[in-house]
């Protein structure tokens, strides 16, 4: 179902989480876009990629029980939307903890982690999760 | 257009010449698990159920705007306004059917458009459908599927549900207005003692408060009692113009206003994660072109796919503050409350079938405004808002009818 070239499209953002930041207002963007939604066409060509720190904290969570075929042999785990410092806020899993330990205002940085494994191509997917901050 | 410095004369001439859009005709499937019925069963069911209705002749139509959100990848069947039209016996005519696709509001965006379509004077006679057959997919398939209402690379890639998504919303929002689970679960407990009532509904059973708060969990902070089941389901409505509805003799209720709005497609890129700005936004040009005012509004239809979007949705419509739904839940959302919500049941206990939803919601409040709809009737209803959104909210499309 999923193509490699889909995944491999993305890898270079998943991987090392990189965004964009507008050379305009200053504003930076997760995942990647390339027209600022505040300048508009005044952000064309101003847009530069920018790669986040991966510290943040959690701006909402909530511990999955019921999910798709290609996260069934994950559940139960942590979801969360984390605010990064630099401001934008990504929708990623929380690892290696407890779902006890994750409150809202929990700081966590990223780590590079095995996302999912497709059923039907059995292709194993990569990209960023989140860990507590020690 | 003939008097542009008195405004007031102006409305008075502009409605004169002005072409207002009426439902004239309504009719729907049940909502549920339909395994003897296939998509385009469903289409075709309530489509002539409608037209009937309508007492109208296929003759009579110059269009269809068919709405659908999951058909290619639930039933690998994309085409869909041509299957409407083949399988309605319409195709030998050649009369037009579009697909409208907006996620779940697409029920709505096909009203929106075929409400504009006769509103331009193109068309005088319409019919407007909604169908999803979601029950044809094994086991948990259906989750890899729905989850594509939602930001696919950015969301669902990570493990994101529309489930999830919803609950990521509903722990802030509780957290930040100190707002108890009951608050939620009291949305579910009046979807489901309305559908109690309504023939078609998904579910008929009353919820009891323990029962809605004790389910299974999907997402922590939302159990099942949170949210909307997967449906099978189509409705339809015919649409006419003034003129057509005067010629004909025919009875109806009027379109006051259409509007839609969107937002981000993802949770995380929006300002406010449980503000629903593509509600807001919509519902203020609802009433703007309306002209009537909130404490106008007889009764809403509201998308209540997670219980959480019921009370945002009660804020964002402009019905309660933000974070304030919880004083409206326990009694005011009644049937005999001061603003009764989802009289049909709601996406709950009604039923979600995503394309379907939109269509179906008018449906209801047709039925209510012509004063029709049986053990869940609203008496003297006047004025009906329904409110259909896609995916998180990322758009949403609002109908203001009465009269
Ligand atoms: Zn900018």
């Amino acid at each position: 179902m999923t193509e490699l070239s889909r995944i491999w499209r993305e890898t270079e953002y998943r991987y090392n989480l990189i965004g964009f930041k507008c050379k305009n207002c200053g504003n930076s963007y997760f995942p990647p876009r390339d027209i600022c939604p505040t300048c508009h066409r005044e952000s064309i060509g101003k847009m530069e990629k920018v790669k986040f720190s991966g510290n943040g904290e959690v701006l909402s969570y909530t511990i999955v029980h019921d999910a798709p075929p290609s996260f069934k042999r994950q559940v139960p785990y942590v979801l969360a939307l984390i605010k990064l410092v630099e401001g934008p806020v990504i929708t990623a899993q929380i690892v290696d903890c407890a779902p006890e330990d994750v409150d809202i205002g929990t700081k966590v940085h990223t780590v590079f982690r095995k996302i999912r494994q497709d059923g039907e191509s059995g292709i194993i997917e990569y990209g960023y999760k989140f860990v507590i901050d020690s | 257009m003939l008097c542009i410095r008195n405004s007031e004369k102006c409305l008075l001439w502009v409605r004169v010449l002005s072409n207002e859009v009426y439902i004239i005709g309504a009719g729907e499937t049940k909502f549920g698990e339909l395994w003897n019925k296939s998509l385009r069963n469903l289409a075709v069911e309530a489509g002539l159920k409608a037209i009937e209705d309508a007492g109208i002749y296929s003759r009579d139509v110059d269009a269809i705007y068919g709405a659908n959100s999951l058909a290619g990848v639930i039933n690998q069947q994309e085409n869909i306004g041509a299957l409407i039209a083949d399988f309605s016996g319409l195709s030998a005519d050649g009369i037009p059917s579009l697909r409208i696709e907006s996620s779940t509001a697409s029920g709505g965006a096909a009203l929106r458009d075929a409400y504009l379509s006769i509103k331009s004077g193109e068309y005088d006679v319409v019919v407007v459908g909604g169908v999803e057959k979601m029950t044809d997919i094994h086991g948990n398939d259906i989750l890899e599927k729905s989850s594509s209402i939602l930001d696919r690379e950015w969301e669902a890639f990570f493990g994101a549900t529309p489930a999830a998504m919803a609950a990521l919303i509903a722990r802030k929002y509780m957290h930040d207005f100190n707002v108890e689970k009951e608050a939620l679960s009291m949305f579910s407990v009046n979807d489901h003692l309305n559908g109690s009532k309504n023939p078609d509904a998904q579910f008929r059973n009353k919820l009891t408060i323990q029962q809605a708060m004790n389910a299974t969990a999907v997402a922590d902070p939302l159990n099942m009692m949170d949210c909307s089941p997967l449906s099978d389901g189509a409705a339809a409505l015919v649409l006419a113009s003034e003129s057509y509805t005067k010629k004909n003799n025919r009875e109806g209720i009027r379109i006051l206003s259409s509007a839609v709005a969107e937002d981000y497609l993802a949770v995380g890129s929006r300002k406010s994660i449980y503000t629903l700005n593509s509600t807001k936004l919509a519902v203020e040009k609802a009433f703007r072109k309306a002209q009537i005012k909130r404490s106008d509004i007889s009764f809403m239809e509201v998308h209540d796919s997670f219980s959480i979007y019921g009370l945002l949705e009660l804020e964002d419509l402009g019905f309660a503050e933000k974070g304030k739904a919880k004083d409206l839940v326990y009694d005011e959302i009644k049937l005999d409350g001061s603003i009764p919500v989802n009289p049909s049941g709601g996406l709950k206990a009604k039923g979600d079938p995503y394309g379907a939803v939109g269509v179906g919601q008018a449906v209801d409040a047709y039925k209510q405004l012509m004063g029709k709809a049986g053990d869940n009737q609203i008496k003297d209803a006047g004025y009906a808002l329904i409110h259909n959104m896609a995916g998180t909210g990322s758009s949403s499309v609002i109908h203001i009818l009465g009269e």
